[in-house]
């Protein structure tokens, strides 16, 4: 990796270089939450100004640039019993992503392990992805993260450069041609031992900031021991099968598919929409037989997928630790109480 | 600013490579060319792929699906019930039960849908050559089992004795009546029992298991070693078939199951046919026991 030193006042050239040349999506303030505290979101940023990289974390994560909620996957021309298929991937046009938190940047690597390799990759998916130009910023933890447990709290790939905070510069790690070739035009300095120094303090002093944590240790054996607990019923009585969780989840990727018919009949559209696991009807079958039919099968099964069946399939968890769900849940559901329950037996 | 352009991908490249990007949404345009009501609730659609090139590269082995597509209606996941040999030529036993079945209990013959596949795992038949072959259908369960009971009728010397298993809730249900005889005159021994007779019925009355029992009393400790067997049918007549074929020592890895799941997408993407996290549209939709016992609540 190629690292460099940008000092802070010439992080906005950076940006209006590459704001010139394709619109750049960024964290700003969204509105107040009714504590006075601002609520962050990614939206389309075309003055600096308004660019928020200081948030603590967005409602949503960037998912939606990748993994639209609703998407076509097709159209239909049709005339009489003659129909014509029509198939876009929505490509859109190259953009900037300019400062994702390392949770976000290793949730879209974790997507692209089922989205783009396998026997059938996913073109959507591919065509987003790959015209993204990906901007990350360093943070700081905040009450719900415990990305530092699921090793999510540093990003090592996916992303074209990353700024970290170092007071009066960006430290900046150089991964893609395109990011090195943008730092010939923005006046850059090699990294001296001091600003090594103080990038190593940073992530050492980041380490001690999580109060949220979980224990991964054997802990996809640990499920396995423990599927009949009560456990899972004590969470599920809880649970209110209100799919939330998925959807502010930056690696949640489940869809359902619904084709409709336009009122003229001469058009029809395929819709792919993302979906949840905890919704009642996600694995039920034509004819009515519900192969997960109670909150607590349906609460167990989200677990089992993202931190047994993911990790049996890719030696990761399908989950970065990002609090995104801890913080939304509407009946106070938590990754790290869930399963520190699981592994104690008890609630 | 343009080295992260998208990539594009060649238009010719989609029609034999399966993991070309393009082949995501590609489909064959078929049509049904024939439907055989088999029971009030269960027709048999004969669908043809249109283009001849298509239909003859059309290959799939028995126990694969396909997904059906009615262009805004929907599309839904059906195991193929026709012989492999026939290649793009299939057969599809459809049971009224959702919005696309029901949708296609009303369209005429000649009506054109797509198809994508085929998809999933199928009975392993070169491997059960040489060996007794036992097929347990419970229901519909005996869909995906005509294509393996037509693969052994057209290989027939290159199996032992082979025993088709059905049952169904009453006589009514009992599916492809009219091809009984045939099995039986190509040396496959069919034992079917309803659960509850009507006042014609003639022949036993009671569970598959009833039927299985009586079977195995007559086979030999060689007969376990040596068989292979193929279970398809509701949830809750695998656990008692599986529990008797165990017993009786057929080891798991020769026990093959057909899973029935929501599918919308069959590739691997959409999660909603997974079991713990095996996609049932990639790992299955045939398993073999053994497998679907470190499944957590596979069946």
């Amino acid at each position: 990796m190629i690292f460099r030193v940008l000092p802070k006042q010439g992080l906005e050239g950076l940006f209006a270089l590459l704001a010139a040349e394709q619109p750049v999506i960024g964290p700003v303030e969204r509105d107040l939450d009714r504590h006075g505290r601002p609520i962050y979101g990614f939206a389309e940023v075309t003055d600096f100004a308004s660019l928020r990289l200081d948030y603590t974390t967005t409602k949503l994560s960037a998912k939606e640039f990748f993994l639209p909620h609703r998407e076509e996957l097709a159209t239909f021309q049709i005339s009489g019993q003659q129909w014509q298929k029509e198939v876009d991937y929505h490509s859109g046009q190259p953009t900037v992503l300019f400062g994702l938190h390392a949770c976000d940047i290793n949730a879209l690597n974790k997507l692209d392990k089922v989205l783009l390799k396998g026997v059938y990759p996913m073109p959507y998916y591919a065509a987003k992805r790959q015209n993204k130009f990906i901007v990350g910023i360093d943070c700081r933890p905040q009450p719900h993260c415990f990305c530092r447990s699921m090793g999510a709290d540093t990003a090592r790939h996916g992303f074209d450069l990353f700024l970290t905070d170092l007071g009066e510069s960006y430290f900046v790690e150089i991964l893609s041609d395109t990011a090195f070739t943008l730092f010939k035009k923005i006046p850059t300095r090699e990294p001296a031992e001091a600003d090594h120094l103080r990038y190593r303090q940073l992530a050492a002093d980041k380490k001690g900031q999580f109060t949220a944590q979980v224990d991964t240790t054997d802990l996809t054996k640990i499920l396995d021991l423990e599927f009949q607990s009560e456990v899972w019923r004590h969470w599920g009585d809880r649970c209110l099968s209100c799919g939330t969780c998925a959807n502010v989840c930056p690696t949640c990727y489940c869809y359902g598919v619904h084709e409709q018919v336009g009122l003229d009949l001469s058009r029809a559209v395929k819709d792919k929409t993302l979906y949840s696991c905890n919704l009642i009807d996600f694995a039920e079958v034509a004819g009515g037989h519900n192969f997960r039919p109670q909150s607590h099968n349906r609460l167990k099964y989200r677990y089992y997928h993202k931190h047994r069946g993911f990790v049996e399939a890719y030696e990761e968890s399908l989950c970065v630790g990002c609090g995104r769900c801890s913080e939304s849940c509407l009946a106070g559901i938590t990754v790290p109480a869930v399963i520190d329950s699981i592994r104690g037996g008890e609630i | 600013m343009n080295s992260h352009a998208i990539v594009s991908w060649p238009e010719e490249a989609n029609q034999h490579r399966r993991t070309d990007l393009t082949t995501f949404e590609s489909s064959y345009r078929a049509e049904i060319t024939a439907i055989h009501r088999l029971t009030a609730q269960e027709k048999l659609y004969r669908l043809q792929i249109i283009d001849p090139h298509q239909r003859q590269g059309f290959c799939f082995q028995p126990g694969q699906f396909v997904m059906l597509e009615i262009p805004g209606i929907g599309e839904a996941p059906f195991s193929i019930s026709s012989p492999a040999s026939r290649k793009g030529d299939l057969e599809l036993c459809i049971r009224r039960a959702g919005t696309v079945t029901d949708f296609l209990d009303k369209v005429p013959c000649g009506t054109q849908v797509g198809l994508r596949g085929p998809f999933g795992t199928h009975f392993p038949m070169e491997q059960m050559v040489d060996h007794n072959i036992l097929l347990i259908a419970g229901g519909l369960g005996l869909a995906p089992l005509r294509s393996p009971i037509a693969y052994v009728q057209e290989n027939r010397s290159r199996f032992q004795t082979v025993d088709i298993v059905y049952g169904t809730k009453d006589p009514s249900q009992l599916l492809f009546t009219y091809q009984y005889d045939q099995w039986r005159a190509d040396d496959l021994n069919l034992e079917i029992i309803v659960d509850q007779a009507d006042a014609a019925w003639q022949g036993r009355t009671g569970l598959v298991t009833a039927v299985l029992a009586e079977l195995f009393a007559g086979r030999n400790e060689d007969y376990f070693t040596n068989t292979y067997a193929i279970v398809c049918g509701p949830p809750v007549m695998f656990q008692f078939v599986c529990a008797a074929l165990t017993a009786k020592d057929i080891p798991m890895a020769k026990m093959f199951v057909s899973l029935e799941r929501r599918m919308h997408c069959g590739m691997g993407k959409c999660c909603r046919c997974n079991v713990g996290s095996t996609y049932t549209c990639l790992s299955g939709p045939v398993f073999d026991y053994w497998t679907v016992m470190n499944l957590k609540e596979a069946i």
